[in-house]
């Protein structure tokens, strides 16, 4: 059987699928991807099922080798600096890494989350119906917790892929982080108008402290007109509550399934992803859509995954010149599609 | 016939059916009547529904299950004023109430001006009813704590309460079950598990249900718990007439 080896991860990288269905009645924390959109877009891009289990790759960063032969990948992370055996590759790519290589992925200049899908099916028992990781309650994953060094991961029906990198072009996920867009409530009659159009407008800043349960945000604190506690309710995914300190927190995957704050707005599902990739520091406002037009967002980002995603010879800039006269010589004059143009 | 509940947006793909503001077992069997309805009329779309102390969260996909039509559905089902399609469970736990399990026993019996053994005697002779899960898997929280109990929640968290904890604070009581820093204060242990990932049945307690406590002393509670631990259900339904 093929064999994903972890040689290296930091705090917070773990293995997660579609989430833990059907349990949030007794308590039990979906968890799943914080950036779900970029998580399927991996998933897609080897040709797995888009809920199937990959390997999320928080900031502390993930060296792995494929030690028993060939697998195909594909990375899909917003800014991260990813590199084969050194030499760098793009933050949205596809390879084959084979035995004797070395793929390491580190936290770049955006992006908070990255994902690594493997071309088959890693091998996890699944708790409750899911591999989905909760570190907190010590669920799914390998026994709860996140991935370490030593770590070696089973594939199944491994695929080996389409041997060198190629670049994965999946425009979907140029997002703007600082525009995210909300359905006002549940509990948006806990708060003026005033402090409505307050929230909306913000500037908020993304907290550093964040994690994968909640998204905090610095700014002028909010003021509730009916007091700060509820009886406790359900909370959904990207549920912004405001405590009684009026900073808003914005529940993520990692979410209780339950809370007692009132909850002025939730995230729509097609803006949490870039909500999650907000790095510490980032400024960001709500915008109030209807939902309607949220479900129009959905419905949109669904059939950006439905068919392929798109690759592109990986471009080098340290080809030798005969490889590039060859290359010109071969395909003639280049019509700035293929990778000479780019180069520049 | 009560009033209609009221439907709130959670994003668009959770609906909030509210059926009122406070902790009231009438509002609760109501909640929980709708859950039994809709888990029976099942429309295509729903992905599932957390009942909670006063309203019923509904986590759908809404490129299947369109808003309006849920919607529609959902206040049809609660204007037919349903009936819980099974009838609750009355269930026994043993507790033991002394060192080194009862960890804040001395403290809320200080609290309230009673000896410790009034504090498990007052707590012993209550029947509770579970309104809901959260916080933690399997974590119960439960109503009909007697007033003479009713201190309020810790101002800051204490360290992890142990495994299986019978707590109390804000007016409620709570069955705990994987150890977490908590604000409420632990009069006992139960060696029954709530949470049982191991078990074909992981949950055995559903909302709605009662609980009472049984006193045990620590010898029972260690024997208890390692037959609970080999993967018998020390947990027992409680015998004779509702």
């Amino acid at each position: 059987m093929s064999v994903l080896a972890i040689e290296a991860a930091g705090p917070g990288v773990t293995l997660q699928d579609g989430g833990r269905k059907g349990y949030l009645r007794f308590g039990i924390t979906a968890a799943g991807p914080m950036d779900p959109l970029m998580f399927a877009t991996a998933n897609r891009a080897v040709g797995n099922s888009l809920d199937a289990t990959a390997i999320e790759v928080s900031t502390g960063g993930l060296t792995v080798t494929a030690p028993e032969g060939p697998l195909g990948l594909a990375l899909v992370s917003g800014g991260f600096r990813a590199t084969l055996d050194g030499e760098a590759l793009p933050p949205a790519c596809a390879l084959t890494l084979e035995p004797g290589q070395t793929l390491t992925v580190r936290a770049g200049r955006s992006g908070a989350w990255g994902y690594l899908a493997v071309a088959g099916r890693l091998d996890v028992a699944p708790v409750l119906g899911a591999t989905a990781t909760h570190t907190r309650s010590g669920l799914g994953g390998l026994d709860g917790r996140g991935l370490r060094a030593g770590d070696r991961l089973g594939v199944s029906e491994a695929r080996s892929g389409d041997g060198a990198p190629q670049r994965l072009l999946a425009p979907w996920l140029d997002r703007d982080p600082s525009r995210i867009r909300v359905v006002l409530g549940p509990q948006d009659d806990y708060f003026t108008d005033n402090q409505v159009a307050a929230f909306l407008a913000g500037p908020w800043t993304v907290s550093p402290r964040g994690d994968r349960m909640a998204c905090f945000l610095d700014g002028t604190p909010l003021t509730h007109a009916k007091g700060h506690d509820i009886v406790s309710d359900g909370v959904a995914m990207g549920a912004i509550q405001v405590p009684g300190n009026g900073l808003p927190i914005i529940l993520m995957a990692d979410r209780q399934s339950t809370g007692g704050y009132p909850k002025i707005a939730t995230v729509i599902g097609p803006d949490l992803g870039r909500l999650a990739q907000a790095q510490g520091g980032t400024r960001i406002a709500f915008s109030k859509v209807s939902v309607a037009e949220a479900v129009a967002a959905r419905r949109a980002e669904a059939e950006a995954l439905r068919g392929e995603v798109p690759r592109e010879p990986l471009l080098r800039t340290d080809f030798p010149a005969e490889f590039l006269l060859g290359l010109n010589l071969v395909g003639g004059v280049t019509d700035g599609r293929d990778g000479i143009a780019k180069v520049a | 016939m009560s009033a209609a509940p009221r439907i709130l947006d959670a994003g668009e793909a959770a609906l909030v059916v509210e059926f009122g503001t406070s902790v009231d077992p009438a509002i609760s069997d109501r909640v929980l009547a709708l859950d039994d309805a809709l888990l029976a009329d099942r429309p295509e779309g729903i992905a599932e529904t957390v009942p909670t102390y006063r309203s019923l969260m509904i986590h759908y996909d809404p490129l299947v299950l369109d808003r309006d039509t849920l919607a529609g559905r959902v206040l049809a089902l609660a204007g037919g004023a349903p009936k819980r399609a099974t009838a609750p469970t009355r269930w026994i736990l043993p507790c033991c109430y002394e060192a080194p399990h009862a960890e804040d026993l001395t403290s809320v019996a200080g609290q309230i001006g009673r000896t410790p053994e009034q504090v498990a005697a007052l707590h012993a002779g209550a029947t509770f009813r579970v309104y809901m899960y959260g916080f933690a898997p399997g974590f119960a929280y439960c109503g009909g704590l007697p007033e003479a109990l009713a201190v309020p929640r810790r101002p800051s968290p204490r360290p992890p309460h142990p495994a299986n904890a019978v707590m109390i604070g804000g007016g409620l009581a709570a069955v705990a079950t994987v150890p977490m820093p908590t604000g409420w204060y632990v009069l006992g242990v139960t060696p029954s598990r709530l949470y049982a990932p191991e078990r074909a049945e992981s949950f055995f307690v559903r909302p709605g249900d009662t609980i009472r406590f049984e006193p045990i002393d620590a010898a029972t509670f260690a024997r208890l718990a390692e037959r609970e631990a080999a993967g018998e259900r020390v947990a027992r339904r409680e015998e004779g007439v509702s």
